[in-house]
């Protein structure tokens, strides 16, 4: 769970994954917050990891799947610390774990009553559609942070996740096709956030699309030696 | 060419040597970066004590007013020290982000080392 200024809704989050997920590991990483993130999620029964200053959301994301690789979990999944996901989907996802190496939550697939307007959703259309074409399945939801990775995942993405902001999720999602991952997506409600800002509006759109139009092109265009993975990784089983 | 601009270019030639070997001696500027500032430094002293070598090397090159020739290689060599500085920085940040992922790992880890376990 990365979490970045999310003192008001981590706790509860990191309660209801405990509860509705029992057994799990949750580890919140704190991206170098300036409030009681990191107090706040511990108290409230999660580990949590504090960056000593903001990577980003890939970066934090990275030194997740770090933490499993190092502490044996062969299986990660992203929650968004503002209550945005239910964990109540995680199930679903783990399911599809068994035949793929990513599964994405995704929001437009016909569950939940998450709508978007304007040029964002336009936007994640394109997104969509291209990826779509680079992973060989059909993908709605390319900006979805709900996503689950299997062993090989785990240690693909340990080594290579996308720093640039945004690429967290897009291109994550070229590197791991273009490593021979098999991607795939489960619909999955989605909750508006239970506390803090959404960081939406126009103009921040605009933005947003034209850095995930930067990043793809670079993701599409780096030799495919740049995501070769040292070590082989074969266990399987545990749950994180 | 009057006494005045001839001395003027050599003084500020002279100028930039002397201020980047001194910041080399002062360890404020690494080898590798300085290079580049030596070879520009160097350059312009040459051609501020032989301004005849300019004229030479402009009509080697073809190039029809000297003065152009000065302004081609004084960006060149900005632009290739500008795009050096841009390569060292991207490196200086990643390896910033490993360490800065790494800290809090090893800080996670210490404190549950420290913590003894409630279950």
């Amino acid at each position: 769970m990365p979490a970045f200024h999310e003192e008001a809704s981590v706790a509860a989050v990191v309660h209801e994954v405990l509860e509705k997920l029992p057994g799990v590991g949750v580890l919140v990483v704190d991206d170098g917050s300036t409030d009681a993130t990191t107090a706040v999620a511990r108290a409230a029964g999660a580990r949590v990891a504090t960056l000593p200053f903001n990577l980003g959301v890939g970066g934090a994301m990275r030194l997740g799947f770090k933490y499993a690789l190092a502490n044996g979990y062969t299986t990660v999944v992203q929650v968004d610390s503002d209550g945005q996901h239910d964990p109540s989907g995680v199930p679903a996802l783990l399911a599809q774990l068994d035949s793929h190496d990513v599964v994405l939550g995704a929001r437009f697939a016909g569950e939940g009553d998450y709508t978007t307007r304007g040029p964002r959703a336009w936007a994640m259309k394109v997104l969509a559609s291209i990826l779509s074409r680079t992973a060989h399945t059909k993908l709605t939801d390319t900006t979805s942070g709900f996503k689950a990775s299997g062993p090989r995942a785990v240690a693909l993405f340990a080594e290579h996740y996308p720093a640039e902001y945004l690429g967290d999720t897009i291109e994550a999602l070229v590197i791991a096709a273009r490593a021979g991952l098999s991607i795939t997506q489960v619909p999955v409600a989605m909750r508006p956030r239970s506390a803090g800002v959404p960081s939406q509006n126009f103009v921040r759109s605009a933005i947003y699309l034209a850095r995930a139009g930067v990043a793809l092109v670079f993701a599409y265009i780096r030799p495919k030696s740049a995501y070769r993975v040292t070590g082989a990784v074969t266990a399987t089983g545990a749950q994180v | 060419m009057s006494v005045a601009s001839y001395v003027l270019g050599i003084v500020s030639a002279a100028l930039i040597l002397i201020v980047v070997i001194e910041m080399l001696r002062r360890h404020r500027l690494r080898e590798r970066h300085a290079i580049w500032w030596v070879v520009a430094g160097v350059l312009a002293l040459v051609i501020g004590i032989f301004p005849s070598t300019l004229d030479w090397a402009a009509g080697v090159l073809g190039i029809q007013v000297p003065t152009n020739l000065v302004f081609f290689v004084g960006i060149a060599i900005l632009f290739l020290v500008a795009l050096q500085s841009s390569a060292e920085l991207t490196k200086l940040e990643s390896k910033t982000r490993t360490l800065a992922e790494q800290v809090a790992l090893l800080e996670l880890r210490i404190r549950e080392l420290e913590t003894p376990p409630k279950d």
